[in-house]
Parts: C-alpha cells; sequence; structure tokens
C-alpha cells in the first residue's frame, strides 16, 4: 500500500454532497446514509458530460464576444459596444485599473477555463502522471474564479436600469450579454462536472 | 498536514465510530485520519495541496450572529437604491430589483432571471437555511428539514454573486460617471458591507454542521 491512501482502493467512498465516508457496498443505487444523496466513486460520466457542456459554452462564446453586448442611444447618436469596446472605453476613458479587471473578469478567465479544462479533459483520458500538481491546483483556480465573469452582464444590467433619460440619453441590452450569460453559467457546469479525482486515477476509470 | 491514514486495516471495514474519523480529500481521493485543528489551523492534502478542512475560528453562537447580520445588511441593501444618476433636473436610481424587472421588458430575460437567482433568490436561501440550521444547533438539536436543508446548502454554494454585483456596481459607476451625475446610495454600501460579511462567511464549513447535533437514532 502506498503512503498515501485513495478510499478506492481501501473500499471507501466519501460522499461528494457531505463529505461522510462511507464503504463502498459496489451496487450502482448505494445512498449516503447521513445525507441520502447517490454515492459514487467518481462524478457520473464526468469527461463526457464536461466535454458536452465545454463544447456548448465554446459555442455560446463566439456571439458573446462578436455580439455587441450593449447600445447607447444619445440624443439619436447610436453606438454598440462589445465586450471588449466597452474595455477599451475604460482604458480610454482614464480608467486603465478597472479596464484591466474587466478584461480578466470577461476575456481572460472564460478563456483560462477553456484551455485549462480541455487540457485537464484530454491529460484525464489518456492517465499521465504528467504535472499533476499543477494541474489540480489549475483545476482549484478555475472553480474559484470562475463566477467572476459575471462581471460584465451585471454592468451592463445595472447601466440599462439607471439610463433611462428617453430620447436624451439611453442604454438598452444587446443579444450579447445574454450569450455571455449563458456561457458563464455552462463553463461552470463544466467546471462542476469535471471530477478532480481522475487527474490521480492513472487509468481513465468514470464511473 | 494531516496524518496520512496509511495504518488502516485495508480490507476491513471501518466500525462506525472509525468511519467518523476519517476524511476523504474531495479533490483527489485520498484518506485520511481526521485529527483536531489548532486556532486558525487548516489541514491540506499530502497529494494535491488541496485544503481538508479548516479549524472553525466561529462558535454557532458567532455563526448566528453572523448570519443574521448579513442577512439585515442584505435586506437594506436590497430595499435601498443602489445607485443615482443625474442629467439636468432629471434622477434615475435603481434597486436590485428595478435591475432585475427592466432587463426582463427590454428582452433579456435570461439576465433578468440569471440575476434575480444569482443575486437574491440564492444569497437569501442560503442565509435563510444556515440561520434555520444554526439556529436550532444552538440549543443542541437538528433543525427539522436539516438533511434537506444541508443538501440545499451544498449545492446553492456555488451560485450565490453578490460580491460580483458589487465590483459590477462599481465599473457601472466609474463608466457612467462620464457622463452623468453619479450618487452612490446606502443600497451600494450595504452591498460592500455584505461583500465582507461574505468573506468571512467563506470561513464557515458546510461540512463540519453535519457534526453539529447529533442525529436521530443510530446511524444506518
Ligand atoms: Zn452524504
Ligand atoms: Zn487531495
Amino acid at each position: 500500500m502506498s503512503a498515501l491512501p485513495r478510499a478506492r482502493d481501501l473500499g471507501l467512498i466519501g460522499c461528494h454532497v457531505c463529505g461522510l465516508v462511507c464503504r463502498d457496498v459496489g451496487r450502482h443505487d448505494a445512498a449516503c446514509p447521513r445525507c441520502g444523496s447517490a454515492l459514487h466513486r467518481r462524478k457520473t460520466a464526468s469527461l463526457a458530460r464536461t466535454w458536452a457542456l465545454l463544447i456548448a459554452a465554446f459555442i455560446l462564446y463566439l456571439p458573446a464576444n462578436l455580439l455587441p453586448i450593449m447600445r447607447t442611444v444619445s440624443l439619436g447618436d447610436v453606438d454598440d459596444n462589445t465586450i471588449l469596446s466597452g474595455v477599451i472605453e475604460l482604458w480610454v476613458k482614464g480608467s486603465p485599473d478597472l479596464a484591466v479587471i474587466v478584461f480578466t473578469a470577461s476575456i481572460v478567465v472564460p478563456m483560462l477555463k477553456f484551455l485549462v479544462l480541455a487540457t485537464l479533459l484530454l491529460s484525464a483520458r489518456s492517465g499521465t502522471d504528467w504535472a499533476q500538481r499543477q494541474r489540480a491546483r489549475l483545476y482549484r483556480l478555475v472553480e474559484f474564479i470562475g463566477y467572476w465573469s459575471m462581471l460584465d452582464v451585471f454592468v451592463v444590467a445595472l447601466l440599462t436600469a439607471l439610463v433611462r433619460f428617453n430620447f436624451l440619453s439611453r442604454v438598452e441590452p444587446l443579444p450579447g450579454v445574454v450569450f455571455f450569460g449563458l456561457t458563464v453559467v455552462l463553463t461552470m457546469l463544466a467546471s462542476m462536472s469535471f471530477d478532480p479525482r481522475l487527474i490521480w486515477d492513472g487509468r481513465t476509470n468514470d464511473d | 498536514m494531516t496524518t496520512p491514514a496509511s495504518s488502516l486495516p485495508s480490507r476491513r471495514a471501518p466500525s462506525p465510530a472509525a468511519r467518523s474519523a476519517l476524511l476523504v480529500c474531495e479533490h483527489c481521493d485520498t484518506v485520511y485520519r481526521r485529527r483536531t485543528l489548532g486556532y486558525g489551523e487548516v489541514a491540506r492534502c499530502a497529494r494535491c495541496q488541496a485544503v481538508l478542512e479548516r479549524h472553525q475560528v466561529f462558535g454557532v453562537d458567532s455563526m448566528l450572529a453572523l448570519v443574521l447580520t448579513a442577512l439585515i445588511v442584505f435586506l437594506i441593501a436590497n430595499v435601498w437604491p443602489v445607485v443615482t444618476l443625474g442629467l439636468g433636473a432629471q434622477q434615475i436610481s435603481t434597486t436590485l430589483w428595478g435591475m432585475i424587472v427592466v432587463m426582463w421588458q427590454q428582452q433579456s430575460q435570461v439576465v433578468s432571471v440569471l440575476a434575480a437567482a444569482t443575486l437574491f433568490f440564492f444569497p437569501l436561501g442560503k442565509m435563510l437555511l444556515l440561520g434555520w440550521v444554526l439556529w436550532h444547533a444552538r440549543s443542541g438539536r437538528r433543525a427539522p428539514g436539516f438533511t434537506p436543508a444541508m443538501v440545499a446548502l451544498h449545492y446553492v454554494q456555488p451560485w450565490t454573486m453578490s460580491e460580483v454585483f458589487v465590483l459590477g456596481a462599481l465599473v457601472a459607476i466609474v463608466k457612467a460617471h462620464n457622463y452623468f451625475d453619479v450618487v452612490a446610495n446606502p443600497g451600494i454600501y450595504a452591498y460592500a458591507g455584505l461583500m465582507l460579511l461574505i468573506t468571512l462567511f467563506s470561513g464557515i464549513d458546510l461540512r463540519q454542521l453535519w457534526d453539529l447535533a447529533p442525529e436521530p437514532g443510530p446511524a444506518a
């Protein structure tokens, strides 16, 4: 036995919901005696689900970035903003610090999520023991920062609610913001369905 | 670091008492013997470095006080306007719900629902459930509906985004400042306070709350 025994090798299962350590009775309908949740050694169909959600998120990510997220109308002057043009505007209008924050939350974080999750999925399938600690750390990072991408969605919503001076000045949300909100939700679901235990499993064992 | 459970009997089933003395890293499946943590101590997994358990700085009473404070601040944050814009003599202000309603009317129902869920229903639900569980735990009892409440808390946890909204409000204020007179209202200060409380909250380990009150009858 290795110095760090794993639950699977000891015939144990840590409940994914409440953490209770249970005996693995080897049945598929086993439930946690403490919280009643189904007991699995690994998240169900983790690789397939994560791929599906990640690809769906990426498909929505394209219109989220290409389509404008917000329209500013002032005295008949119409101006459509994408995520990137919003960042540039912040930078030019003298708030480079906020521009960096928005750029990170809206562009860097989603890109990082796509790259990291795809890397984790590919390496988990091949069962490599390459950079296991770093991969584990990247996964935790992605889980921790993922929801900050919702930042721009809230900015557009607030500006829409505030800037309603009729023909003088008005802000309207455009479809890009809907796609962006959905992308964030899907990437969050994708990272939740990935099972970080697979990083350490060696061979793929997807049950 | 917690001692690895290397001396475990390998094939024998652990007795119920030993069972609760074990801890499995949820990130890599490594099994540890649980040990008592000192003040402010954090047990990390030797294999993957994930946090296994934190010392609970707050007792039940202070956790409950924290939840009730957060609940009051949350109500203030929702009742008072967040920001007021002025253009000439015209003034427009909005609350969180004002924002949710406007997004619905502007053909962005998805955003409206996302905002209502992540900024209102989930945070409120989280505080109410925690408050309910802790209120009963104070007198050493298991709250009615303890198990579903704890399971719901587990699922709601990642979907509360009040702190993102605070940063969003800041960005919106800065953007609007170029064209309008901007006044930050009590709502946004309440939100900032809530953000602080949420940071304290994150020290509460849900899994340890399971051990708060004794289970009714023998465990199955
Ligand atoms: Zn459980
Ligand atoms: Zn671990």
